[in-house]
């Protein structure tokens, strides 16, 4: 992965020093044509494309904010209506990633999810405690979590 | 034009930020509460701060990336507050609210699965 970024720069920088325009933009058309020449060679150079990742990541950030939406209304519907109906509880949820990096990411994406909220983990870091404000079912919560974030998780830092 | 969808990002903004405010009355205890909050924080800031990069991007023709790196230091700093909120009210014996539907970090606490720190 490093050697790609790098032929990639290497690639941008040859360009603007061709075109002897040294602007940000040159050097962005040369980044760009080095990423399509990079895509054209992926089956010579034995390693996936990089830029699958920063799709994969946008992708993460686009599933987040349609959540972040729907989850606003939800607990706008909840604080609004004149008898509180919530029925708050506190779920285990057992994540099946890995690294530190992954478990933070998924929590702060759990966290930043309105209705929801990371309280604790276990030593393992196997097991995180969701505070959720609304809850049907626990296997309902578990299955939401884990269908949105934790796919695109995995898909982004695999 | 540009006014209207300007007016629109913040009027989002603030009426979120005071759905947070009515919230954190209105929630029985202190986990919702801070849930509330964290709402409030974030989209109410992507509101009023988009509507702001827009109004700097028409009015000024300036394009702000501190406005737009506002949202991202927000984003990366709340969830970190909240779960240290919510961790040490536990830790410390705050109650969740009697009509909550399950706990299940009180029966693992129990077998001991996760030592509080001292």
């Amino acid at each position: 992965m490093p050697i790609q970024i790098l032929l990639n720069l290497s690639i941008a920088i040859i360009w603007m020093l061709l075109s002897s325009h040294f602007s940000f933009s040159t050097f962005l058309v040369g980044y760009v044509i080095g990423l399509a020449l990079l895509y054209l060679f992926k089956s010579f150079l034995k390693f996936d494309l990089y830029f699958t990742k920063i799709i994969a990541f946008v992708k993460l950030i686009l599933v987040f904010i349609k959540e972040m939406i729907i989850a606003n209304l939800n607990v706008a519907k909840i604080v609004l209506s004149p008898k509180l109906k919530a029925k708050p509880g506190i779920v285990a949820y057992p994540t099946e990633l890995n690294s530190a990096l992954q478990v933070t990411l998924l929590s702060s994406l759990i966290t930043l999810t309105p209705g929801t909220l990371v309280m604790a983990f276990s030593d393992d870091r196997k097991t995180l405690y969701v505070h959720t404000i609304d809850i049907d079912s626990k296997e309902k919560v578990i299955e939401s979590i884990k269908t949105t974030f934790e796919k695109g998780i995995l898909e982004v830092t695999d | 034009m540009s006014e209207i969808v300007i007016s629109i990002f913040l009027l989002i903004g603030a009426i979120f930020m005071l759905l947070g405010a009515i919230a954190i009355i209105r929630l029985p205890d202190a986990y919702t509460r801070i849930n509330a909050a964290t709402k409030a924080s974030t989209f109410g800031v992507i509101g009023t701060m988009i509507g702001l990069f827009l109004y700097f991007s028409y009015a000024h023709d300036v394009i702000s990336g501190k406005v737009l790196l506002t949202i991202v230091f927000v984003f990366i700093t709340a969830p970190v507050g909240g779960f240290m909120m919510a961790r040490s009210a536990y830790h410390a014996g705050v109650r969740i609210w009697d009509k909550s539907v399950r706990d299940d970090l009180k029966e693992d606490l129990k077998q001991k699965i996760n030592k509080p720190e001292h």
